[in-house]
């Protein structure tokens, strides 16, 4: 049903099998009078000018898609314009088969961590101007493609259940009573950057000790544990049943810091650091080294 | 076929806290959505949740702003309801390790918000619908609540008696997104849906494209009314590009709105002398588009938000994620150059008409969330009051489908001797009707009553034979074209301007949307994640969701909230104390009426002018 991506640094492109909207991007325009509507004038100087994207293509399900290959599309600039609104005007307009992930276009939902040109990046929060053309976009690398730039995030997603990754208070007064629980305005502070993953997958995608390890419980869901540890809210005894999970053979200790996932996380969390962090209060607690 | 006692459609804010509610309440409870969970669009969410929670504050104040803020379209039960459940429902997601923002003392912050009369914006920094979603769906984990996510709801699995309020809902249609096999899911006791609003009704839209009023069309063709559809609020300030909202923040630290000629014309064209960028958001949206109506827009499309002026410190101190958004996504640098901004749809006050017990008039059939009109918004929410809504209706919808007695409703709901008919009003066109085959609509499929696994099988093979259909299907239309003519009608003619003759369009262009779709198809064959298909699914339900919005706009004949109408410019108490109620009856839409209850608990909420 899927099939692992080849590896990306050794995947060649195939000589553009479809040329798809590359006839005449320009006549396209012509052709969908509201396009031009809305083309402000500002891009009136780019007026013509497309942007050039290739597409990892690939559906178990399809005969002509069988066979992993790139489709190029030319797509008219708009000022503004991010990946995902290329990709998604490719779709509209192109080709109608052409899959991905995608929901909010404002970088909170997580949806639509592609591999571009060569990195991890939300598509959404990619401006494609920044890009070198042609802009290559394949799915997330390490993780099984179901079809074109949709990966299967269910290894992910169980690497981030198998933390533990709810509050496990105790003694919490009783909610009717409108009584909460202190946080002091340091410890916010503190497990602030963590609580903003938004479960994209990017960083998992960029390790090499993941890719390797498959039990590695990863980036993602050390933060998310992190989160947790980190939080006064929580008891002592938690804390310590939390850093037993994480202290295990494919926990923190497999880390080794290469800060791949630091450098990719598109929500800027200090992911490295909070591993290393971690390792210091097993180490703390006299919890084992593996 | 699965089976559960109670299914919940949607996993957003409303879905979550509905399934754990049922689940605390004893049922087998199962989510099934169309993403996963942590991607739902209450994750968007900046501002805030609101809630009388400190000393000096109290749930009467919260209930009388927001009977004010709605221009009294809301019913007070409701209203009071929100008010007096929302402080409790705040402190268990703090309980649930929700991480607000907090005082010196360690208690949750609490700031001023539009509207409010107290500072009772409960908040986590800018990111409150980010955590809120993410802590809810933390909850559901610990349960071990059994979630089909990507999984797309088709339909809904329900009677046919001729009267609506007899009908009953036995469970829904879905299909796995990864397999494309299209399966029943019973619910023996009741289906909750929390399937969000309907922003991609319009072209520009700071919802998420997953927003596509699903539930609503769903409820709808099984005849469960729409209420006050015609009340949408539209936020001044998106980004032009992509409809990203920019945080009402930005002129609360004193941001100034120009025109292409650099004039400051909120002052300047006197449309607030007294609060200039900071009247309240339907008088500052209304403000752009005149100017852009009247040449002096920003390439005839927006005008400038500047926040230069500030300073970086200041920006980079409480402003700091407008940079990014503003970057990122239109790829302007705002401590240099001014932000372009125009207004975009933000939210459906209107929704799914239920009771205060999230009940609609189907037995067995709920709904929560912003899918919902119960009503608390009426026909202006404020800010702050969406977030509330979700956790206190999302967790009565669950207890009540699970069993827990929460008391006869206030609120009634489907048509019924408290109604009154619409009469008046001649349409362009016959709305609904022309277009799609309404076998495909109605519940079941004919016939007296079957059991209700019968029904659940009917109702699968129907949309087996759908999708066989569009599949099939060589040649036609493709959705993408009928959904982007869709859009731009709605943004055209019911937008926040709105003319009797330009609704009158829209009903025209509604229409040949729904004669064009009789003619669509899906080009991709393939049944792996087959996104041309959803989509396809979804551009129906917006078709339909579309025509309840305009027909609302064109019965409304005054100025109330966030409803526009260029030949009444007043607010007419006299004979629109009421709300518009559309049902989808043989294959087309018919319009009736119920009058707003303005009576609480304890004192009746009477009408002012609505001035802040
Ligand atoms: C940018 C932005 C900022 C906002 N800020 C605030 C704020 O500060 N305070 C406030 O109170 N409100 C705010 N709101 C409003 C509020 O966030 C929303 O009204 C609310 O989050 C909606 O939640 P929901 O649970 O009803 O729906 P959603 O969160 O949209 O969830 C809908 C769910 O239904 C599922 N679904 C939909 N259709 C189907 C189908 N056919 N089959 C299966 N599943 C389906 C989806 O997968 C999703 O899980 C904001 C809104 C926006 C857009
Ligand atoms: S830590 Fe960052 S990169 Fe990793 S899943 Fe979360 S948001 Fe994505
Ligand atoms: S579309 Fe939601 S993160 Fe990009």
């Amino acid at each position: 049903m899927s099939t692992q991506q080849p590896e990306p640094e050794t995947q060649e492109a195939p000589e553009d099998p479809e040329m798809k909207g590359a006839e005449s991007p320009v006549d396209e325009r012509e052709k969908e009078g509201g396009m031009v509507d809305q083309t402000s004038v500002d891009d009136a100087d780019l007026e013509g000018e497309t942007v050039h994207i290739k597409v990892f293509r690939y559906d178990p399900e399809v005969e002509a898609k069988q066979e992993p290959r790139f489709d190029d599309f030319h797509v008219p600039f708009k000022k503004g314009m991010t990946v995902l609104d290329a990709v998604m005007y490719a779709r509209d307009e192109y080709d109608s088969s052409l899959t991905f992930r995608h929901s909010c276009r404002q970088a909170v939902c997580g949806s639509d961590a592609f591999f571009v040109n060569g990195k991890q990046r939300l598509g959404c929060k990619t401006q494609i101007a920044d890009l070198e053309q042609p802009v290559r976009i394949e799915p997330l690398p390490h993780q099984e493609v179901v079809k074109d730039l949709v990966v299967d995030m269910d290894h992910f997603y169980d690497q981030m259940h198998a933390v533990e990754p709810y509050f496990q208070d105790e003694d919490t007064p009783d909610a009717s009573d409108l009584e909460e629980q202190r946080q002091s305005r340091e410890n916010r502070e503190k497990v602030k950057m963590s609580t903003r993953c938004i479960w994209c997958g990017a960083c998992m995608s960029s390790c090499n000790i993941a890719a390797g390890d498959n039990e590695y419980l990863g980036p993602a869901a050390i933060n998310k544990a992190y989160r947790f540890a980190m939080d006064e809210r929580e008891s002592e005894e938690i804390k310590e049943h939390r850093l037993r999970i994480l202290e295990q053979e494919h926990g923190v200790w497999r880390c080794q810091t290469q800060f791949s996932c630091t450098e990719v996380c598109p929500k800027d969390i200090p992911l490295t650091e909070h591993i290393q962090e971690l390792k210091r209060e097993a180490v703390k607690k006299n919890l084992k080294f593996w | 076929m699965y089976e559960h006692d109670v299914i919940v459609v949607g996993a957003g804010g409303a879905g979550l806290r509905a399934a754990i509610a049922a689940h605390e309440a004893g049922a087998d409870v199962a989510i099934v959505t169309k993403l996963h969970p942590v991607r739902s669009h209450t994750g968007a969410a900046e501002g805030g949740i609101n809630a009388a929670l400190q000393e000096g504050d109290d749930w009467e104040l919260h209930a009388y702003d927001t009977m004010k803020g709605s221009d009294y379209l809301g019913d007070a039960p409701a209203v009071e309801t929100l008010a007096q459940d929302a402080p409790e429902e705040t402190i268990t997601l703090e309980h649930w390790g929700m991480p607000f923002s907090r005082e010196e003392d360690g208690r949750v912050s609490q700031r001023p918000f539009g509207g409010l009369s107290y500072p009772r914006t409960t908040y986590a920094g800018a990111e409150t619908g980010h955590h809120l979603l993410h802590v809810m769906y933390e909850q559901v984990v610990k349960r071990g609540i059994q979630v089909y996510d990507e999984w797309y709801v088709m339909n809904l699995a329900t009677s046919d008696e001729p009267d609506p309020n007899d009908r009953e809902c036995h469970g829904v249609v879905a299909y796995d997104v990864q397999s494309g096999k299209v399966e029943g899911f019973k619910a023996s006791q009741g289906v909750v849906l929390a399937s969000g609003g309907p922003g991609q009704a319009f072209d520009h839209t700071t919802n998420a494209v997953s927003c596509t009023g699903d539930g609503h069309a769903m409820a709808y063709r099984a005849g469960v009314p729409l209420e006050d559809m015609e009340f949408i609020q539209f936020h001044p300030t998106s980004l032009p590009s992509t409809g990203v909202l920019i945080s009402e923040g930005v002129r609360g630290e004193g941001g100034i709105l120009y025109n292409s000629e650099g004039e400051r014309f909120m002052f300047e064209h006197g449309y607030a002398n007294n609060s200039g960028e900071l009247a309240s958001r339907d008088v500052v949206a209304r403000a752009e588009l005149t100017e852009v109506d009247e040449g002096r827009g920003v390439d005839d499309e927006y005008v400038h938000l500047d926040m230069r002026h500030l300073g970086e410190e200041r920006i980079l101190d409480r402003l700091e994620n407008i940079l990014h958004l503003a970057e990122d996504f239109e790829g302007v640098d705002g401590l240099v150059e001014p932000m372009p901004v125009k207004p975009g749809q933000h939210y459906a006050m209107g929704g799914i008409e239920v009771d205060e017990n999230g009940q609609s008039c189907i037995d067995g059939l709920y709904a929560a969330g912003e899918c919902a009109c119960v009503s608390v918004h009426g026909g202006n929410r404020l800010g702050g009051n969406a977030l509330p809504e979700l956790i206190v209706f999302g967790k009565r919808a669950g207890r009540h489908a699970a069993g827990d007695d929460l008391g006869e409703a206030e609120i009634r709901t489907g048509y019924g001797d408290d109604v009154e008919d619409e009469t008046e009003t001649e349409f362009p066109v016959t709305p609904g009707a022309a277009g799609i085959d309404t076998s495909d609509g109605v519940a079941a499929d004919g016939g007296v009553t079957a059991d209700a696994e019968g029904l659940l099988e009917r109702a699968v093979e129907r949309e087996r034979a759908r999708v066989d259909r569009l599949l099939d299907k060589d040649t036609g239309v493709q959705h993408a074209e009928i959904r982007q003519k869709l859009q731009n009608a709605m943004t055209d003619y019911v937008n926040v301007f709105r003319t009797e003759d330009g609704i009158r369009k829209a009903l025209k262009i509604i229409r040949e949307c729904r004669e064009e779709y009789q003619d669509v198809y899906v080009d991709d064959p393939s049944r792996t994640f087959n996104t041309d298909l959803q989509m396809t699914y979804e551009t129906r339900n917006l078709i339909d969701v579309a025509e309840t919005i305009a027909i609302g706009a064109l019965v409304r004949n005054e100025f109330r909230g966030a409803h526009w109408r260029q030949e009444y410019q007043e607010r007419r108490d006299d004979e629109w104390l009421k709300h518009t109620l559309v049902s989808w009856n043989d294959g087309e839409p018919s319009v009736f009426y119920r009058p707003v209850i303005l009576e609480g608990q304890e004192k009746t909420y009477e009408p002012k002018v609505r001035s802040y």
